[in-house]
């Protein structure tokens, strides 16, 4: 700076006004968002010399937010396991004994015809008791048995748009009304309470990261109230000398800030790690149920979302506490 | 550049700093505030730089009346005095430059504009080989001399300063008033509160004395012992 020309030298005022030709105003808005990038990086600066208690700052606001995320995120897997209608509404159709292979066949022919069903698979009794035997391990035991007890099966799978409670439960009646139909299963009832279930609990996680949103508020509240505290003498010299509200405030807002992004990144982290070490044992459970369900990860949205929410919060918190303690603060 | 109208301050104990008090210091002018301690110095220069305001009276700075002042306009007010405090205010976190160079942050000076400014004002209190130090190493007057820099860094038309010698020698103290009156030359109103009437008394320039929060004396060393002394 010194090294600069323009400036050594003489300082009158026409001089100055000589060497300067940019207008006044943008060379105002120029050093204002020099001083936010200055206070920017000093806030961010202040927290790396104090590693220690910014990270664990961090980490309850990171704890805070995981949580809910956690959970949310579970909640979302749940939800895409009850979505797989493809998988649930097979409806299963059991023939009356008397119904002989061709007959099945042409069942089969017909309602594969049907605008509501898109394809029927026949599984013939003795296939039925095949897969049965192997996978019930009876074995020999149901040699004993003189017949196979087993009926004829049709499955169906209904068109995609008839998907859906109310235009099941009419297709299952239709079936139902079919004189060689002995028995129609739709396994939907689980379906309608574990979607019941999801909604108890999206209200939970919701109501839940409301409150440790609310905690995330509150702790940094309570960690910019510190620091205005440990700063008073700086604050008093800044409005001594002009310094406005808003330049006052500037510094602890960024701190706000940054302590919210760094707890939304450490939220993040923890997310992933918890559900890295979740996904063995949920993979294993997706496996026996011969489902490939797995775990909701964040996607690069979900983690723009969480770090951006975290930081609003740490601006929250900050503007609180700010309001609070440091207009309180006044030069004697 | 101040006009105190019967300007009275009661604290909020009741205890009355100011009863009363009327005068005028023109653009350009250097005067002294003298009189014992909890005389009402202190609280006077307060209430021109609105870190008080008054009971009751009018105050004015620069032609602008300050009652009816908005609190978020005092920043703005501030910007055009330059204060030298009683406890100097200096931070001892950052190094002298940065202290200097507070009164241009908070105006939004240029960072280039910034360095020359606070090594001009450096400059004129002889402390430009100090820049980088902080200031807790330095003598008592070296940083009282810190304190007039940060005064006096963005060119205030007015020039305030709480008994700026406080605890210094008398050869120190001379060299201080000495920084005003250069000041004053070259245009800066100037009013300086001290109890230290020998060396007030040795400048020679427009005396106030106060008086359990009265006036009780207006007027050039000279004239005074004129009126008491004739
Ligand atoms: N904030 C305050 N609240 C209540 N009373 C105060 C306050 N500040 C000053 N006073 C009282 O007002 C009177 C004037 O105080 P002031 O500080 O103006 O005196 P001073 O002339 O500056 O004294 P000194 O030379 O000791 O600095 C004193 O009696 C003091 O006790
Ligand atoms: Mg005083």
């Amino acid at each position: 700076m010194a090294a600069d020309p323009r400036h050594s030298g003489t300082q009158s005022a026409g001089r100055r006004g000589a060497a300067r030709p940019r207008s006044p105003w943008r060379e105002q808005l120029e050093s204002y968002l020099a001083h936010h990038r200055r206070t920017a990086r000093d806030a961010a600066m202040r927290m790396r010399d104090a590693p220690l208690s910014s990270l664990m700052t961090g980490l309850v606001i990171a704890i805070a937010l995981a949580l809910p995320v956690a959970l949310m995120l579970m909640l979302a897997t749940v939800q895409t396991v009850s979505s797989g209608w493809d998988e649930a509404a097979r409806i299963n159709v059991y023939l009356a004994d008397e119904v002989d292979l061709t007959q099945a066949e042409g069942l089969r022919e017909h309602w594969a015809g049907e605008s509501a069903i898109s394809e029927v698979e026949l599984i013939a009794r003795d296939e039925a008791l095949g897969s049965f035997r192997e996978r019930s391990g009876l074995g020999e035991a149901l040699d004993f048995l003189e017949d196979n007890p087993l009926p004829h099966t049709l499955v169906l799978t209904p068109e995609a748009r008839y998907q859906e409670a109310s235009a099941l439960q009419r297709l299952v009646e239709r079936l139902e009304s079919d004189e060689y139909v002995v028995r129609v299963q739709l396994d939907l009832e689980w379906l309608q309470r574990l979607n019941a279930i999801a909604d108890v609990l999206e209200r939970g996680v919701t109501a839940l990261g409301l409150l440790l949103g609310l905690a995330v508020v509150l702790v940094i509240g309570n960690t910019i109230r510190l620091a205005i505290e440990s700063r008073r003498r700086e604050i008093v010299v800044a409005k001594l000398v002009g310094g406005t509200e808003a330049f006052v405030r500037r510094p602890f807002l960024y701190t706000g800030l940054w302590y919210g992004a760094l707890g939304g990144v450490l939220a993040w982290w923890l997310v992933e790690v918890a559900f890295w070490w979740l996904s063995v044992p949920v993979d294993r459970l997706a496996d026996l149920y011969g489902s490939a369900f797995g775990l909701q990860r964040l996607s690069f949205g979900d983690v723009l979302t969480l770090v951006g929410a975290s930081m609003l919060f740490g601006w929250l918190g900050a503007w609180l506490a700010v309001k609070r303690h440091l207009d309180a603060i006044e030069p004697r | 550049m101040i006009e105190f109208e019967r300007v009275t301050k009661r604290y909020a104990d009741h205890s009355v700093a100011l009863h009363d008090v009327s005068f005028a210091l023109e653009r350009g002018e250097m005067a002294f505030l003298t009189g014992h301690s909890g005389a009402g110095k202190s609280t006077l220069l307060k209430l021109i730089m609105l870190m008080e305001r008054p009971s009751s009276g009018r105050v004015q700075v620069g032609g602008q009346p300050l009652d009816r002042t908005p609190r978020r306009r005092i920043p703005y007010l501030r910007r055009h005095i330059g204060v030298v405090f009683q406890d100097h205010q200096l931070l001892f976190d950052r190094t002298v430059f940065d202290n200097v160079a507070m009164p241009l942050e908070v105006t939004g000076v240029p960072p280039r504009d910034v360095a020359r400014r606070v090594r001009a004002a450096l400059d004129k209190v002889g402390l430009l080989s100090k820049e980088r130090m902080n200031p807790v190493r330095l003598s008592g007057g070296e940083q009282q001399r810190i304190g007039i820099a940060r005064a006096v860094v963005n060119k205030p038309p007015l020039l305030l300063a709480d008994e700026p010698t406080g605890n210094l020698d008398p050869a120190l103290s001379a060299e201080i008033m000495d920084l005003f009156r250069e000041f004053n030359r070259v245009g800066v109103s100037v009013l300086v509160a001290s109890h230290d009437i020998s060396l007030v008394q040795a400048m020679g320039c427009r005396m106030l004395t106060l008086s359990e929060g009265r006036l009780t004396g207006d007027g050039s060393h000279s004239q005074m012992r004129g009126a008491y002394g004739g």
